[in-house]
């Protein structure tokens, strides 16, 4: 697939700032005021950052508002209603916070349910899609909730739930991973079934239909090379997990919580990049782009 | 909407021939003719006469080489639009209801004015039938000439889609694969028809009829072939002695 930045951006921010906002509704930093304030502030800007970068690839963002139809049938609908439920109730609930030193509970606790469901519900437009086996696994959903969740208790300076958070997070990373890469010969389809030509014998692309490029072929069929991913897997790896638990291990410093923060941002955006880059659309064995 | 209907009255779609198609692209020509300057938004070409010319097609020509166990490699030249599925999973991701299937005949149709271009279906569509328009950022698909096929406007003869109009060869059928009597029907039961990517549980209404066996020229050899062949390997007579001068030669058998 092709990387796009805005869907890197959008994933990565938003899985962060619901993460945090997950944290907060349960109270976990229970803050009021000015910390209250600053906490909320970046939860909220880094939500929103992301659900507007998410918007820069539409071909018709000013249609948007009509994505909150589908909802029965779609999980892109069912995100974007989970992503305003989630931002409506935890904004009422950081005003009680901020200005009333009011902590409603049963309010935040509803916040903190409809912001993991964002993120619930964004892994979920990749899961379902079978086109793509990479995405199409019981993996997907439990990658995103558990990056999420160690994003947010790290930014929430919660160090022991963010120590035992990250550490899942980057088992469920390897495991991903692993499975990953045998995703696609896994699933049987090949171009042979494609084509539906494969009992007749090898199957083997003679000629594309053109000889320039088109959208499926920009849209879905990006190819990086192994040696590259590998290096790209243990900086993501590196930088997302080993160095944030690294400095959370050490004794609390607040430069240090900065620095792991980052580190885990930057990780987690070059694990985007690869999830996105990564991924076989099998519309590519078409074009015999996937021949192993 | 994007549920998809339980089931629909008729499933009208296409047959293709893969024994029968020449390759020569005229449907997909005709299919960018005719769909460019009717239902919906053209489908637009960038660069079209630069170094790096690319557009929206709603039908391509793969072709594929077949290389069997035994015997010689064949090719098959392959045409690919939209399949109609029965369970189209790029209807059921579509967050704004444009992507839809009709109840009455099955056909798949994106309503433009309600798409986003948000290309989830695309996404999700295994075939790479989808193809997002660059100028007017919305999906483009086959609409199986929706605006032929039930166009009073039109000779009775050409209310069919414009590349089963087109194809020379015919190698394209159009019928309702609902009805186990019609024509295609018929075609797909006589000549095992298949779906593409079964596997993906889409339910292709579209059928592909696999190449015949190619005749083999070992089976084909008349009853006079001994009388034809070689008497001699090694020539004799005036052609033994010139094949041995020539040998001799400088240039000659080394």
């Amino acid at each position: 697939m092709h990387p796009a930045p805005s869907v890197i951006i959008f994933t990565t921010l938003s899985g962060l700032g619901f993460g945090m906002l997950f944290f907060l509704g349960l109270g976990y930093p229970a803050v009021s005021g000015m910390t209250a304030f600053a906490l909320f502030a970046i939860a909220f800007g880094l939500s929103v950052a992301g659900l507007v970068a998410s918007t820069f690839h539409l071909g018709h963002p000013e249609r948007a508002w009509k994505a909150f139809t589908q909802w029965r049938s779609s999980w892109l609908s069912r995100e974007g209603w989970c992503a305003v439920a989630a931002l409506v109730v935890m904004g009422l609930y950081a005003i009680g916070m901020i200005f009333l030193d009011q902590r409603w509970q049963a309010l935040g606790l509803i916040g903190a349910v409809f912001s993991i469901g964002t993120v619930f519900t964004t892994s979920m437009i990749y899961t379902q899609l079978k086109s793509i086996p990479r995405w199409n696994t019981a993996l997907t959903p439990p990658m995103f909730l558990s990056i999420s969740l160690a994003g947010g208790a790290l930014m929430c300076g919660q160090v022991r739930a963010a120590l035992v958070l990250l550490l899942i997070a980057a088992l469920v990373q390897l495991a991903y991973w692993h499975q990953g890469d045998r995703a696609l010969a896994a699933s049987g389809t090949d171009l042979g079934t494609a084509t539906g030509l494969g009992p007749r014998g090898k199957v083997r692309a003679f000629e594309p239909p053109h000889t320039g490029t088109n959208y499926l072929l920009r849209e879905f069929v990006h190819v990086v090379g192994r040696k590259h991913a590998r290096k790209l897997r243990v900086i993501a790896f590196l930088l997302a997990f080993v160095l944030p638990i690294a400095l959370l291990l050490l004794p609390f410093n607040h430069v240090f919580a900065l620095l792991a923060a980052l580190s885990h941002v930057a990780g987690v955006a070059a694990s985007r990049w690869l999830f996105f880059a990564q991924a076989e659309h099998v519309v590519g064995l078409y074009y015999g782009k996937r021949q192993t | 909407m994007t549920q998809l209907p339980q089931s629909t009255q008729r499933k009208l779609g296409l047959v293709i021939d893969l024994d029968t198609c020449v390759g020569c692209h005229a449907c997909v020509i005709s299919c960018k003719g005719w769909n460019t300057e009717n239902y919906g938004a053209p489908l637009s070409d960038q660069d079209a006469y630069g170094a790096d010319p690319s557009g929206t097609f709603l039908n391509r020509v793969h072709s594929y080489e077949v290389q069997p166990e035994q015997g010689a490699a064949q090719l098959v030249h392959f045409p690919k639009s939209c399949l109609h599925c029965e369970d189209a999973p790029c209807v059921t991701v579509c967050p704004t209801g444009a992507s839809y299937k009709r109840a009455e005949d099955g056909i798949v149709l994106v309503n433009e004015s309600d798409c986003i271009g948000c290309g989830l279906c695309a996404w999700s569509c295994p075939y790479g039938a989808r193809e997002m328009d660059m100028a007017e950022g919305v999906m483009k698909k086959c609409t199986l000439c929706i605006d032929r096929i039930y166009n009073e406007n039109l000779p009775e003869i050409d209310r069919i889609p414009s590349c089963v109009r087109t194809c020379p060869a015919g190698a394209r059928h159009f019928g309702d694969l609902a009805d186990p009597e019609s024509d295609v029907s018929k075609l797909v039961a006589e000549r095992g028809g298949m779906d593409l990517m079964p596997e993906m549980g889409t339910k292709p209404v579209n059928k592909y009829l696999p190449p015949r066996p190619k005749d083999r020229i070992e089976d084909q050899v008349d009853v006079l072939a001994p009388l034809l062949a070689p008497v001699a390997e090694e020539p004799q007579g005036f052609l033994g002695w010139l094949d041995k001068a020539l040998d001799k030669l400088p240039g000659g058998r080394a």
